[in-house]
């Protein structure tokens, strides 16, 4: 069954090629970027063509509103492709960026608020990507605004944390400690994707290549737990964690999300609980590793509700298995709540520490293929 | 893991003379009057083979009753359905795998679905298939249903034997899958026995799967692939390698010796005697339960041996001990291996002594156990000693008996003990493609 499929995948992927090779033919005297033109207003945004060729794009942006603006070309999905911000009123601004063949939408922001005012893009090119499905570009779309919220949830719960920590205030920071890392960990792969993030924030000491300075939650951690001091070094950084996450909050949203990388990173969240955290290896000095083990099954499980419209038309035996795991492992997690958050992972015995591993194993298994029912 | 370009029968095939080489090595080392004529048979004379006319591997081809396995060669496949299971009378493989579940769904039909994807992957490995679509092709998105180690390597002689622990028919008190009336009174919970020392972390479980094959990595790959496709259903409690099997069901076979150094299981039911295998090993019509019928017991027992205080005893003691000499392995008093011991020639406490059926009003038990060493034990011992595993028709006339003897009185158990323990009732053969590992149980 499924060699079949894959090749008959395979055949309409060869005449897509097809199509776009041809296509790039015709289109090769049209070659160089004729500028668009955005005349946005207090309620519109008018685009002086919605029709242009691939490759590099200039964008004219002129508010003739009253509002400070932005401008926003988005990718299916909303991912962001390109971006400026405060454009003030009577004021011209041009953006150049490359893009790639295919459908985009431009928004402009006046008030630098909400979803914006949108006009729907043709880019034609080379390379155009195969046509999506609107279900799986809104499950996306939904996705990336849950990331945007989570990193933009974790910087005052890690500014309050790295306030207590520059206060030299140990068992404050303490508790402040897991609770500033939930929205990182629910969306980790996503954070990951980065490359450089992640080793800044998140990195644990036998993770450091050869120079690396340690910097981030874990040498705090180990600082409050294993040391049971603040050093000066320590206060200081408190305000690099900051700096970093506030990095990841600008940047998430231009990560290249996918219905297969939204599946996948579901996947790589329950790997993360399977070696990182059933091992009690991720908190190693605070043991709060519960509550990162948490996190990472709601952000998966955030993953596949939205990509469970699709998923459960393609395999709906997979969605019901998917739906009672989830439950049964947010069941047993239940059984270590203690107060606002869990149990430390030191006092779960091995017997309990078996059933953890096996309930993530059974849920681990179904959601491994979950990127498969998304794409038939 | 089949290659249809080489045949494993065929003697000129260079890949099918290596692994029968390793066959040569383990079961006929030195091969004491040179290649018999049943091994002559097995090749058709091929006189290229010669030097790896391992009598067990052609014996098993020669084999025949109810429970006739035609494997010649390492490299080949055991025919899964049959009236028994493969894996007890089968000529013994050179490595094992042995995995015991608990279940974890309390889902009647979950776990039902379980045992039948089993079995349907137990049939495609043991004939040296992929499981489901294989380890490579399938959708780029999805992870493959085969784990893949196994590409390219022979069947391996890979047997896949199934059984059901007492937890199954009931855990807690609780008829868990309305089967409590189904357990057979065979199936019963071992009793403790003197010097136990189990660990419950390595014993006990609601099923088993036991994999023996020729070449290591078939073995894991069979639990590997099997634990895979029951998660969330079923989960593993322990699982125990082994090498080196300690007896043989091949009796013109070179008997193995164990990490102690002396052969074992020289007297051991052979896989050809039909016979003993009904009188000994094989769940009778009349033994009941009807759907046990044909099926057998197994116990399984770590039993971790104190290798160095072991090696520090003197040879004779280690002889006394175990009642026939090192070199040998002839029983006191007598000179060769297979003459008949005299029991009363041996102190009391000998381990063949007390073992022998004469001494246990015939309790007769097929061994099919394996040595182990899992490294070293963090005080530099090596953590090593015999998986036992024992086959027999049933527990309370055989092992139960013959243990609680031995736990009283072997001179052995100053240099053993044992640390893990489990029973399971093994059903009968799966007859054919519609039948399935418990059918006629769930049935």
């Amino acid at each position: 069954m499924r060699v079949l499929r894959s090749s008959a995948v395979a055949v309409v992927a060869a005449a897509t090629a097809l199509t776009a090779v041809s296509g790039c033919a015709e289109k090769s005297d049209t070659k160089g970027a004729d500028t668009v033109r955005v005349k946005a207003t207090d309620d519109k945004c008018e685009v002086s063509t919605t029709s242009f060729p691939a490759g590099h794009v200039k964008i004219a942006v002129e508010n003739k509103g009253s509002k400070v603006t932005e401008v926003y070309v988005y990718a299916p999905g909303d991912r962001i492709v390109t971006e400026r911000e405060n454009i003030g009123p009577g004021t011209k601004a041009e953006i150049t960026a490359t893009i790639k063949a295919g459908a985009y939408e431009i928004a402009c922001k006046p008030g630098m608020k909400g979803d914006g005012i949108r006009q729907k893009i043709t880019v034609k090119g080379e390379g155009a990507a195969p046509k999506s499905d609107p279900e799986l570009d809104k499950a996306v779309a939904e996705y990336r605004k849950y990331v945007q919220a989570q990193a933009d949830e974790t910087i005052p719960a890690a500014e309050k944390f790295a306030e207590a920590v520059k206060k030299g205030d140990l068992d404050e920071a303490k508790k402040l400690y897991a609770p500033s890392r939930v929205g990182w960990e629910r969306t980790e792969p996503v954070a990951e994707s980065f490359g450089d993030i992640d080793p800044k924030v998140d990195v644990r000491e036998d993770g450091l290549e050869k120079d690396q300075k340690w910097t981030g939650w874990h040498k705090l951690e180990k600082s409050l737990w294993d040391e049971k001091k603040i050093d000066e070094d320590d206060k200081k950084l408190a305000d690099q964690l900051m700096t970093d996450l506030k990095d990841w909050q600008k940047r998430v949203g231009t990560a290249e999300i996918t219905p297969t990388s939204m599946a996948n990173g579901a996947k790589e969240l329950l790997d993360e609980v399977a070696t990182g955290k059933v091992t009690g290896e991720e908190e190693r000095y605070s043991h709060t590793d519960l509550v990162d083990f948490q996190a990472n099954v709601e952000g998966a499980e955030k993953s596949y509700e939205l990509l469970k419209p699709v998923a459960s038309k393609n395999d709906a035996a997979l969605a019901k298995e998917l739906d009672k795991q989830f439950a049964e492992l947010r069941k047993l997690l239940g059984d270590y709540r203690e107060g606002d958050g869990f149990k430390a992972y030191d006092s779960v015995g091995k017997d309990d520490r078996k059933k953890l591993s096996d309930a993530v194993n059974a849920l681990a298994e179904p959601l491994s293929k979950l990127a498969g029912a998304v794409v038939k | 893991m089949t290659d249809p370009t080489t045949d494993p029968t065929d003697p000129t095939d260079p890949a099918a003379d290596a692994s029968t080489a390793e066959t040569g090595r383990g079961e006929a080392a030195p091969a004491p009057a040179g290649p018999s004529r049943r091994s002559l048979l097995g090749w058709g004379g091929a006189g290229l083979a010669l030097g790896a006319t391992a009598a067990g591997g052609t014996a098993a081809a020669l084999r025949t009753g109810g429970d006739a396995r035609p494997a010649a060669l390492s490299g080949d496949a055991v025919p899964f359905h049959g009236t028994h299971q493969a894996g007890i009378a089968t000529a013994v493989q050179d490595r094992l795998h042995f995995a015991a579940f608990d279940v974890t769904t309390t889902d009647r039909d979950a776990l039902v679905k379980v045992l039948r994807e089993w079995t349907a992957a137990a049939a495609r490995m043991t004939a040296g298939h992929e499981v489901g679509e294989g380890a490579t092709g399938g959708l780029d998105e999805l992870p493959p249903d085969d784990t893949g180690e196994a590409l390219g390597l022979k069947p391996s002689r890979l047997t896949l034997t199934f059984g059901v622990g007492p937890g199954l028919f009931e855990k807690d008190g609780k008829d868990r899958f309305g089967l409590r009336d189904r357990r057979p009174k065979a199936l019963v919970d071992l009793p403790a026995f003197p010097g136990d020392n189990l660990d419950a972390a390595r014993s006990g479980g609601d099923l088993c799967v036991q994999a023996c094959a020729d070449d290591p990595q078939v073995a894991v790959h069979a639990i590997r692939n099997l634990a895979r496709i029951g998660m969330g259903k079923v989960a593993i409690r322990w699982s125990q390698l082994g090498f080196g099997k300690t007896s043989s069901t091949t009796p013109d076979a070179q008997t193995p010796r164990n990490m102690m150094g002396f052969k074992d299981g020289t007297r051991n039911v052979s896989g050809t005697d039909t016979a003993a295998l009904d009188k000994h090993v094989w769940v009778g019509e009349k033994d009941g339960p009807a759907w046990m019928t044909g099926g057998s017991y197994v116990v399984a027992r770590r039993i971790r041996m104190h290798i160095e205080t072991w090696d520090r005893t003197s040879l004779k003691e280690q002889e006394d001990i175990f009642g026939r000499d090192k070199a040998e392995g002839a029983p006191v008093g007598r000179t060769r291996e297979r003459d008949e011991p005299s029991l009363k020639a041996m102190l009391p406490d000998a381990h063949v002594r007390l073992a022998h059926p004469d001494s246990n009003n015939g309790a007769t038990i097929l061994r099919r156990g394996y040595s182990f060493t899992d490294g070293t034990d963090g005080l530099g011992r090596l953590d090593a000693g015999l998986f036992f595993l024992a086959y027999q028709r049933d527990v309370r006339d055989a092992f139960i008996p013959l243990q609680s003897r031995l736990a009283r009185t072997d001179a052995l158990n100053e240099y053993i003990q044992h640390v893990g323990s489990a029973v399971f009732a093994v059903p009968p053969g799966v007859r054919d493609g519609d039948d399935w590992w418990g059918k006629a149980l769930f049935a």
